[in-house]
């Protein structure tokens, strides 16, 4: 009962919070693609892989007043950050401190460039860094996505290294995700330490950047997009998305309906132990409750 | 010393007719054939040196009964840890950690595994360490040994070697199996004690050799030589067949010249002896077996739990490798950011996936190797020798007299006390104190001594209590006033008793019509003259002066015959000297007002035998008369009386059945007047019969006997108490209300272990008692041993019969059973015949059990039932016993130290066994069962999101959390709580568990540790592992999960899952437990304050440590209203169901400590006195033996003589029946 009163409060609490977050979703790995590429898959990989302009441009409406900041993400769909042999292929270390460059033990087989030196920052998933860009213009006026302080303070400060900067970065026969600029230390290089922070599930959002202005409803946002990453390979989904947030976080139903489901079993769990209480009561010590007295004769 | 000198002069052959008398002359017999194989042994006498080389180099004396030693030490207890299934297990994958193979760092898998086999085995060189000391006292005891030119030395036992000459003195052990050369008496005799063989207390007499006589001191083994030829060493304590050659004649050997190690020397100033056996060769040694280790049955049930888990474990892996074959053939090649291409590693080779696959399962093997608890093991080693210190520092355990403790000595067993079935105990030492007390006796008819016996005391007592409750039932019965005085006159018994003194140790006797000399004031003061002359007259004991107090003390043959010298010195009849011929007894009280001495010529004595049950003197008193006097079972006596001596029959029978019934010691006193001519032609036929040669010279003995023994005239009869140490009734009442069989194999006679069985109320008046005994030894001898069985099985198989035939339900049925027939019915054929009668029968008396049946007994009852057996004893003859039972008790304290050494627990009182079982075997039970249970439920509930994590990652082997997260898991986040619980939960408190023996009975019946409550626990395992993952994937899925817009990533959503699984069972376990202290709370509630600082000081450390983690805590999580909220979701969910369960099971099938919790928690029992003590006797299991029982039988019987009275009396209610 008591569970019930606090659960169902804090499920409505945060069902609120979640329906005030306002979420729009667009998905483009396909339309993006030229009519004549998007019937198989290697001609999708073909496309992504082959050199030209990838520039694709979408519009979005704003369903609803959205309050600033606005946080602009990209989701993958179908990608193992969390596979074993990709989480385990950094180098901490390398990244934190310019003195442990060769400590590339741990980023096989994006250890060693082509010319034997080591790569900085090495491993597979600094290597497969996502490089779609975004631009947003609203009525023709460019909308600012500010893209410092998308990561955590402490990894900016403690665990990318001012003085480490990329060395012998993507210059292989295979070239993975985005390019980074050796002239700026990787504490700056704030899409990568997003993307350093491996997702757990095979499904997840990377914040892209901020949008530091309020959107009105039924404003049009003009994207500009470089659709570079190719997730054709693996048949997974890329998707645009700008949320605000609440205290809880993004838009997630999940927890205020969990609460409530919780808190109205123990509801109902209190309610029918009440009842059964009432109709058939055991008094509490009730010596005939005993085995020994249950059923005579011993057990 | 004087006098010492004196008393060993004595021609003992005088005393000693039929038992010691020697036998013919050896020479005709020859020497034993002691040739070819196993009769290899020659030892030469005083010549130690020969046997320091080949090939008569025999073993030292120095014993080790120790597991390892030093060298062995390493590698045989770490093969002893390795041999656990799951020990074995972490150590193939602590090695595998060092490879790439393995998920996790090899530290994390090396250092808990380090520590659990390190703390293992620290406790096993302890153990270990403590047996050594105790082989080392022994090892260290000093003897004289014979150094040369005549000098007797001190020397260490284990310097001691074959051949060597020893000398040992007066109540000193023996420290080999020795050849007895001389004793301090003239004739070569010796007393010996044989307490730690067999158990038995009387002494037995050993005789030298005849030649070897003249060897009586030191300096005569100057030039002493000689060489025995015998047997090999072999565990048989009665036989020993060699030669010694001496003086190059052969004189054969037999047993009764051997002194066995480990036996006492007694009423011997010394003996000189030749070492033939040493250490382990001695026959004491042969017959020690190695002690097993013992494991109890929840730790036996936990390995299938094991192996449960190594199948979920295997299948899982499997499903994980096989999936992950698949993702790596299907999927991987278009997972460019995984560089498919790159085939150096063939653990992640899409072109190789089988072989990718295979070393996948080892990862997988590896990864979910967090379903098996490593830290079960050393958690309840931690905890049982918790629970172990516990039992030893119970007060209430604690013996004041010897200051002496209860002592768990393995920790191993504590939960298996809680689940015994069947006790098997031995008699004497631990049952009895082995002392008897004269307590009462009827003389010519009449009954004197007024204190009730400890039987009568607590039947009393019980009736007292059951009447009063009764009260109600009686109120309208005519019978009040009767009633009213039957308690009355209970009560005067009570209470008269309460001041129970014990100022002569042997003599309870308290009626002053005979003390002080007032028995002369008697009216039959002539036959009361005559009972007392042969209490004191007609015996084998002899007198010792205590110097102090100037009082006579008896060494006597058996304990009885001391209780009856001990009352009859305060009768005032005085037995203060033993001449070579007779008998001086100090007559106090006298026609003539000053005492006289009065010596008896003894002309003949008719020795005490099992089969005869009598034994009978024939004196010469001062004025010529020649007199008989005899004692015997009441039974056989009876059969012998004249007819003019049957006076006393009849009240003398009453008397006796009435004793009998209070558990007391009968014997009828009987004598004879002889003419002088009647007396010389019967001692001419059994002096021919005594100096016949042949076979059937025992039986012209006793046919001889049998002549003189008839025609008696009836005195009366003695009533000896065989004083039980102290609580054993009420003990043996409490475990047979806890439902617990219990059975008593005793070395002793029938006749004893019966009477004990009386008194001790595991036989009453009214029990059907099924007696199986082989006929008689000399139709054994005869008989083919086919017949003889034959005789048997049908003797068993009627028994059974009557069982099954008997209607009433509160008949009660007792085997007894002899050693004779037990190793018949001990055949493999038989065996599970009588164990089915035996376990019909509501208590099994064996008697006459030599050690080895002690343990084959155990053994049949332990395999036959499938129960658990608990086996107490004291004595060295238990050791077969105590380590063939689940549970070995010794009685510490009295005798020898073999059984205590040979035990698992130790206690220094039978009574304290009701305490070790009901409260601490109960406890520790149900602690041991909740715990492991829990265990399992706490890794299941981990280890399974490690697997459902792996469906997410293309079951790859990644864990979602950290390396430190796993290695605390076990060993700081939840350890602590399920330690307290194992050592400090307990249902009910102690004075409850006493009060309800029944509760007892849900350990024996196992209801908590049975595979419905396993699975049970498995179940709420694989729910909470379901609830915890999904909840938190589905929580923190792919939204930003705060409001500064971050997403979560692997570290937060493994953390904040590792939250959430440290929430739940720490919670779960605060609901689990139902007792609660400071400790618990703080234990509990700091294993969660744990995490979050762990958390904290590792998001603090360097990153290069941390990792992912830095900074975690303060930065992404705590700041998160969402971290805080799933924790609290998933808690809740989680302990739920388990919520739900207890609450149905609460309100609609509450168990027995449920209740008892309840009403104790209400108070109830303070308010309601009378609720209480019924629900108290209801709860009593119904039993057929003990006290209850036995008032039990005696309430239906006068109830039924009521029922009688009152309808005989039909309608006259108003009148006031006399009765």
């Amino acid at each position: 009962m008591l569970v019930s009163i606090i659960f169902i409060p804090i499920g409505v609490a945060s069902l609120y919070a979640s329906r005030d977050v306002v979420e729009i979703i667009d998905r483009y790995e396909t339309d993006c693609l030229p009519e004549n590429s998007r019937s198989n898959k290697d001609q999708k990989v073909q496309y992504i892989q082959g050199p030209g302009n990838k520039t694709c441009s979408r519009t979005i409406r704003v369903p609803k007043h959205m309050k600033k900041p606005i946080y602009v993400y990209y989701q993958l769909d179908n990608f193992y950050q969390n596979h074993r042999r990709y989480v385990k292929s950094r180098s901490d270390e390398q990244l934190r401190k310019n003195s442990s460059a060769s400590d590339v033990d741990a980023c096989k087989p994006e250890d060693n460039g082509v010319n034997g030196l080591p790569i900085v920052p090495c491993g597979l998933i600094a290597w497969s860094l996502f490089n779609d860009t975004y631009t947003f213009s609203r009525n023709s006026q460019k909308l600012v996505v500010n893209k410092k302080g998308i990561s955590w303070k402490s990894d900016r400060e403690h665990k990318f290294g001012k003085d480490v900067y990329p060395k012998n970065f993507q210059n292989g026969t295979l070239r993975g995700g985005k390019l980074l600029d050796s002239s700026i230390p990787l504490s700056e290089q704030e899409d990568l330490i997003v993307w350093m922070r491996t997702a757990a599930l095979p499904t997840f959002r990377k914040l892209y950047g901020k949008i530091e202005e309020d959107l009105q409803p039924n404003d049009v946002i003009q994207v500009i997009l470089e659709n570079n990453y190719n997730t054709y390979s693996f048949s997974g989904k890329k998707k645009l998305v700008l949320s605000t947030t609440s205290w809880l976080g993004g838009k997630n139903d999940f927890l205020g309906i969990a609460y409530l489901t919780v808190g109205g079993l123990c509801f109902f769990l209190a309610v029918a132990f009440t009842v059964v209480y009432l109709v058939k009561p055991r008094q509490l010590g009730d010596p005939s409750y005993l085995s020994w007295n249950r059923n005579p004769g011993g057990h | 010393m004087v006098r010492g000198r004196i008393r060993a002069r004595l021609r003992r052959s005088h005393l000693y007719t039929f038992s010691c008398m020697r036998p013919a002359p050896s020479v005709t017999e020859g020497p034993n054939p002691v040739q070819g194989a196993g009769f290899s042994r020659t030892v030469f006498c005083n010549q130690s040196l020969l046997h320091k080389k080949k090939p008569f180099k025999y073993s030292s004396n120095s014993i080790s009964t120790t597991k390892y030693n030093p060298l062995t030490f390493f590698p045989k207890a770490l093969f002893e840890q390795f041999r656990r299934v799951a020990n074995l297990y972490f150590l193939l994958a602590a090695l595998l950690s060092l490879t790439p193979v393995s998920p996790f760092t090899p530290v994390s898998m090396i250092a808990p595994l380090a520590f659990v086999v390190g703390l293992s085995m620290a406790k096993e060189a302890l153990e270990d360490w403590r047996r050594f000391l105790q082989d080392m006292k022994i090892n260290l005891r000093k003897v004289k040994v014979h150094v040369g030119d005549g000098v007797f030395r001190y020397r260490a036992w284990r310097k001691v070697q074959v051949g060597d000459v020893i000398k040992v003195e007066k109540d000193q052990f023996f420290p080999a199996d020795l050849l007895l050369l001389s004793s301090s008496y003239e004739d070569g005799i010796c007393y010996v004690e044989t307490m730690n063989l067999d158990g038995e207390t009387n002494l037995k007499v050993k005789r030298s050799l005849e030649v070897t006589l003249p060897l009586e001191d030191d300096g005569t083994f100057k030039d002493f030589t000689g060489k025995i030829q015998c047997e090999d060493p072999n565990p048989n304590l009665y036989t020993f067949v060699g030669n010694l050659e001496y003086d190059r004649q052969v004189y054969p050997l037999d047993p009764m010249q051997i002194l066995l190690r480990d036996s006492k020397l007694r009423n011997t100033t010394y003996v000189y002896g030749v070492v033939v056996f040493t250490g382990h060769d001695s026959k004491v040694m042969q017959n020690s077996t190695n002690s097993p280790s013992k494991r109890s049955r929840v730790e036996q049930k936990m390995d299938y739990i094991i192996y449960l888990l190594f199948t979920l474990l295997v299948v899982i892996s499997l499903v994980s490798s096989i999936g992950f074959a698949f993702k790596t053939k299907n999927d991987m090649p278009d997972m460019w950011y995984l560089r498919p291409d790159d085939d150096t590693d063939d653990m992640y080779n899409p072109k190789k996936s089988a072989v990718s696959g295979l070393i996948h399962l080892v990862t997988a093997l590896i990864l979910y190797g967090y379903l098996i608890p490593i830290s079960l093991y050393v958690s309840i080693e931690v905890v049982k020798v918790l629970q172990a210190s516990f039992i030893n520092k119970d007060i209430h355990m604690y013996d004041e007299e010897t200051g002496n403790t209860a002592n768990a000595r393995t920790s191993n067993l504590n939960e298996e006390l809680g689940q015994v079935d069947t006790i098997l105990s031995d008699k004497t030492g631990t049952l009895t104190c082995n002392q008897m007390d004269f307590l009462k006796c009827s003389i010519a008819g009449i009954s004197y001594g007024t204190r009730a016996s400890e039987v009568e005391l607590a039947a009393a007592k019980q009736m007292a209590m059951d009447l009063g409750e009764q009260a109600d039932d009686f109120s309208n019965f005519p019978m009040h006033k009767d009633k009213k005085a039957s308690e009355i006159e209970l009560e005067t018994v009570v209470t008269t008793n309460n001041d129970r003194r014990t100022a002569i140790k042997g003599f309870s006797f308290e009626d002053t019509r005979l003390m002080n000399g007032n028995w002369m004031k008697e009216p039959n003061n002539d036959v009361l003259l005559m009972f007392f002359r042969v209490l004191s007259v007609c015996q084998t004991a002899i007198p010792e002066l205590n110097e102090e107090t100037g009082t006579y003390t008896y060494e006597a043959e058996s304990p009885d015959e001391g209780a009856f010298l001990v009352a009859a010195r305060e009768f005032g009849f005085e037995f203060y000297k033993r001449t070579q011929s007779s008998v001086i007894v100090r007559e106090k009280y006298n026609s003539s007002g000053k005492p006289v001495e009065r010596e008896y010529k003894i002309l003949n004595v008719l020795d005490f035998t099992s089969k005869r049950k009598r034994m009978s003197v024939i004196v010469q008193d001062e004025d010529g008369q020649i007199l008989v006097f005899a004692k015997g079972a009441d039974s056989i006596m009876f059969e012998r009386l004249a007819k003019n001596g049957r006076v006393y029959e009849e009240a003398t029978t009453k008397h006796l059945n009435e004793y009998g019934e209070n558990g007391l010691r009968t014997l009828a006193l009987v004598f004879k007047k002889l003419e002088e001519s009647e007396y010389s032609a019967w001692n001419n036929e059994f002096q021919k019969a005594k100096t016949s040669i042949g076979a059937d010279r025992d039986v012209m003995l006793e046919q001889a006997s049998d002549m003189m023994e008839k025609d008696f005239i009836l005195l009366g009869a003695t009533a000896v108490e065989d004083k039980l140490q102290s609580g054993v009734p009420q003990c043996i009442d409490k475990l047979a209300q806890a439902g617990l069989k219990i059975w008593v194999l005793t070395g002793d006679k029938m006749e004893t272990a019966i009477n004990i069985g009386y008194s001790c109320s595991l036989l009453r008046q009214g029990m059907k008692q099924i007696c199986i005994s082989a006929t008689n030894s000399d139709a054994l001898a005869q008989e083919s041993k086919e017949a003889v069985k034959e005789n048997i099985l049908n003797q068993i198989t009627n028994g059974s019969q009557m069982v099954k035939l008997e209607k009433d339900p509160h008949a009660a049925f007792a085997l007894i059973i002899d050693g004779k027939t037990l190793t018949y019915a001990l055949e493999d054929d038989m065996k599970h015949v009588f164990l089915g009668l035996a376990v019909d029968c509501a208590s099994v008396i064996c008697c006459r059990v030599s050690p080895r049946q002690k343990a084959l007994v155990t053994r049949l009852v332990k395999e036959g039932t499938g129960r658990i057996t608990l086996a107490i004893g004291d004595g060295a003859n238990d050791v077969g016993m105590i380590q063939e039972a689940d549970i070995g008790v010794g009685i510490s304290g009295v005798e020898g130290m073999q059984a205590v050494m040979a035990s698992d627990f130790s206690i220094s009182q039978f009574r304290f066994l009701e305490r070790l079982l009901v409260v601490h075997g109960h406890w520790c039970y149900k602690r041991i069962a909740q715990m492991i249970c829990y265990f399992f439920y706490k890794n299941i509930a981990f280890g399974l999101t490690l697997f459902y994590f792996e469906a997410y990652t293309g079951f790859s082997g990644q864990s979602m959390y950290d390396d430190l997260y796993m290695l605390s898991f076990n060993v700081i986040l939840t350890s602590l709580p399920v330690i307290s619980l194992g050592v400090f939960e307990q249902d009910v408190s102690s004075e409850v568990c006493l009060q309800f023996p029944a509760l007892y009975q849900q350990g024996a019946k196992n209801l908590f540790f049975d595979w419905r409550r396993i699975l049970g626990w498995i179940g709420n395992g694989v729910y909470a592992s379901l609830i915890i993952f999904f909840l938190n994937i589905l929580i923190l899925y792919h939204q930003a999960f705060r409001v500064g817009g971050e997403t979560a990533d692997m570290t937060v959503m493994g953390t904040t899952m590792f939250t959430c699984i440290i929430w739940v069972v720490n919670s779960q376990i605060a609901l689990t437990m139902s007792h609660f202290t400071w400790i618990q709370h703080v234990l509990v509630w700091s294993s969660i304050g744990m995490w979050y600082l762990l958390l904290l000081l590792y998001g603090l450390a360097s990153p290069s440590y941390s990792g992912n983690a830095h900074k975690l805590l303060i930065e992404a999580l705590a700041p998160a209203p969402i971290f805080w909220a799933s924790s609290l979701l998933v808690t809740v969910t989680c302990n739920l169901p388990y919520f739900a369960h207890i609450s149905y099971q609460r309100c609609f099938n509450p168990m027995d400590h449920h209740i008892i919790q309840e009403i104790k928690y209400y108070k109830k029992d303070v308010e309601d006195q009378h609720m209480w003590t019924r629900e108290r006797s209801k709860a009593r299991q119904e039993t057929k033996i003990g006290f209850t029982a036995r008032v039990d039988a005696k309430i239906r019987h006068l109830r039924g003589r009521l029922q009688k009275k009152h309808s005989s009396m039909g309608g006259t209610q108003n009148t006031v029946p006399a009765l």
